[in-house]
């Protein structure tokens, strides 16, 4: 059994908590990083788009050995109704940079990958083993865990808690409450693999350039919610997710909602001949700024999507986690160098540290935005694709009617759909809430 | 409504067999807790789990399955206060194992 007492303890093996026991690890501390999954990534879903910025200001040369599918060149934004979508693209050559800027990834790959950069930094990492509880002096002082492994519990100065968004180690031990059911996503999504030569002819790629698609409208049915298409090397990822107390008063099932997803015009034939090798499924946090727990206490501190770190107007969560991580272990590595005790006074400089970062900016900014496009999910997932799909159809159309009509025939049933105060009433709002 | 499925349903068990697990036999982690009348939120759960993990008895009562379970989380958080689930991750190792993620 393990005897010595660590500085730090890191609760889980995702990009949050790597970024964390990598920082920690490289700067000498002695660390036990303990992850449930047989290896790192083996319970991690995501999209996924890496954000190489973030994991740059932990490993400058990642490039060369990380697995890397392809660099996003181009980014598709789509406004779905049941037949149609209409869409924002953006692809420039300034994409294919000597160092991109972001990539898709298999996390189940990456996350490996980063786990063995994790251990050649000097970090102990146990897999397998699940972190059951905290354990606690009796000041409340956070002094280390117990896991499902027999024996005593093992001490450390402080725990990073990186695990995840169900994050049951830390409500358990009441650090925060639980998640409620309107401020997560559960998203279903699927790996389907074509020839890479297929997928370069398919969406107008060479080498390994890649696009991604971001679509929300009718596919989720009036649910909060968005669905993505991505490009990997030889597999596109595909899936969709809405909110939970959203998807738990519909009687569509996320299987058949991601069906009909797949099967959406649009969509089809992009995965056309393509053979389905995995079918997963994680819940994303929604809830933005005002969903953050507490992140910091006697000797325990909170990264990732435990923290609710999630940017969902820019599906960003990687880059908050890897950060959050990062920002977390420099905490703790200049109280370690001071000597200082882990006290929750003393970790509070953590939280000082994130405001100055992006993640903290972001969250602020779009502090209302989860609310809003929930308190009109009709609106923006349902009416709003509808009209502008039948604008758009009206627009392009040639059948004789003069222009000018067209142009009425436009207003009128976007007036019938919803008053012309409803309407400013919303786009007011997002605005608001944007800025 | 005119957003029907339409689409052919392509069953989540046959989804299920693309997966790996590692099945802790004998020890489920989720546990329903014996009960004579469901609430609406512990019934939501047979068309919200994503791996189809939950069913009905002929009575009436709700089961669950676990062996499919993709460990997301969602019956937890949805059953959350009527606490009519036991939820615990697998022991360490076992459960889902995503190849790709
Ligand atoms: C479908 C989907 C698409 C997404 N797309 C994107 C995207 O394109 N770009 C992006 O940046 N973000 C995306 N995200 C968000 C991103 O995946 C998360 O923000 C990110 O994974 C959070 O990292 P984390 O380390 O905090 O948590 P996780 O990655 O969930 O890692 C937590 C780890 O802790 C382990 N663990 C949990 N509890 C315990 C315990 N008690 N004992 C031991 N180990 C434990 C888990 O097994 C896991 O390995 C997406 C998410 C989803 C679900
Ligand atoms: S955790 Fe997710 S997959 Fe598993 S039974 Fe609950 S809802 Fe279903």
């Amino acid at each position: 059994m393990i005897e010595e007492k660590f500085d730090a303890i890191v609760v889980g093996a995702g990009p949050s908590g790597n970024a964390a026991a990598y920082t920690m690890a490289r700067e000498g501390l002695n660390v036990l990083q303990i992850e449930r999954g047989e290896y790192s990534g083996s319970k991690n879903v995501q999209g996924a788009i890496l954000y190489a910025d973030a994991l740059e200001k932990i490993i400058p040369d990642f490039r060369e050995d990380a697995p890397l599918e392809r660099h996003v060149i181009e980014q598709r934004m789509w406004m779905m109704d049941d037949k149609s979508h209409t869409g924002a693209h953006y692809r420039s050559e300034d994409f294919n940079e000597e160092k991109p800027n972001r990539y898709t990834i298999l996390r189940a790959q990456f996350d490996k990958w980063f786990s063995s950069k994790v251990r050649e930094a000097g970090a102990l990492v146990l897999f397998e083993t699940t972190v059951t509880e905290l354990v606690k002096d009796l000041s409340g002082q956070v002094i280390g865990v117990r896991t499902d492994r027999q024996g005593s519990p093992i001490m450390a100065n402080v725990v990073i808690l990186a695990e995840g968004v169900n994050g049951l180690v830390g409500q358990r031990s009441g650090l925060r409450d639980e998640v409620s059911p309107d401020s997560v996503a559960l998203a279903v999504k699927e790996m389907h693999f074509l020839p890479r030569e297929t997928i370069e002819a398919r969406f107008n790629l060479t080498g390994n350039e890649g696009v991604v698609i971001e679509a929300m409208g009718t596919i989720t049915r009036g649910m909060t919610g968005t669905g993505f298409l991505y490009t990997n090397e030889e597999s596109i990822s595909v899936g969709i997710g809405c909110i939970v107390s959203d998807f738990a008063e519909s009687d569509v099932t996320p299987n058949e909602l991601l069906e009909a997803f797949k099967n959406h015009p649009s969509i089809k034939p992009l995965l056309a001949g393509s053979e389905c090798k995995e079918y997963a499924a994680h819940l994303i946090p929604e809830g933005g700024y005002r969903a953050i727990p507490r992140l910091t206490g006697p000797g325990w501190i909170v990264v990732g999507d435990a923290g609710q770190f999630v940017n969902a107007v820019h599906r960003e969560g990687s880059n908050l986690a890897m950060t959050t991580g990062r920002v977390a272990a420099e905490t703790v590595v200049a109280l370690t160098r001071k000597r200082e005790p882990m006290t929750a006074a003393a970790l509070k400089d953590y939280e000082k540290r994130l405001e100055q970062t992006f993640v903290m900016k972001d969250l602020k900014k779009y502090q209302g935005i989860p609310a809003l496009l929930h308190a009109r999910k009709g609106a923006f997932f349902g009416a709003y694709p509808r009209l502008v799909s039948q604008a758009m159809q009206t627009w392009f159309r040639v059948d004789g009617t003069d222009k000018k009509s067209k142009e009425q025939a436009i207003y009128r049933n976007f007036r019938e759909t919803r008053t012309l105060w409803g309407m400013l009433g919303d786009a007011f709002n997002l605005v608001r809430a944007w800025r | 409504m005119s957003n029907a499925v339409t689409a052919p349903r392509a069953k989540v068990e046959e989804k299920l067999f693309q997966n790996r697990y590692l099945v802790d036999a004998g020890r489920p982690h989720i546990k329903v807790r014996p009960h004579d009348v469901p609430s609406a939120s512990l019934l939501a759960m047979i068309t919200l789990c994503p791996a189809g993990c939950y069913t009905t008895t002929e009575s009436g009562q709700v089961e669950v399955a676990a062996d499919g379970c993709l460990e997301c989380g969602t019956c937890r958080i949805v059953t959350r206060k009527t606490g009519e689930i036991e939820w615990n991750y697998p022991r360490g190792g076992f459960g889902v194992l995503y190849k790709f993620g």
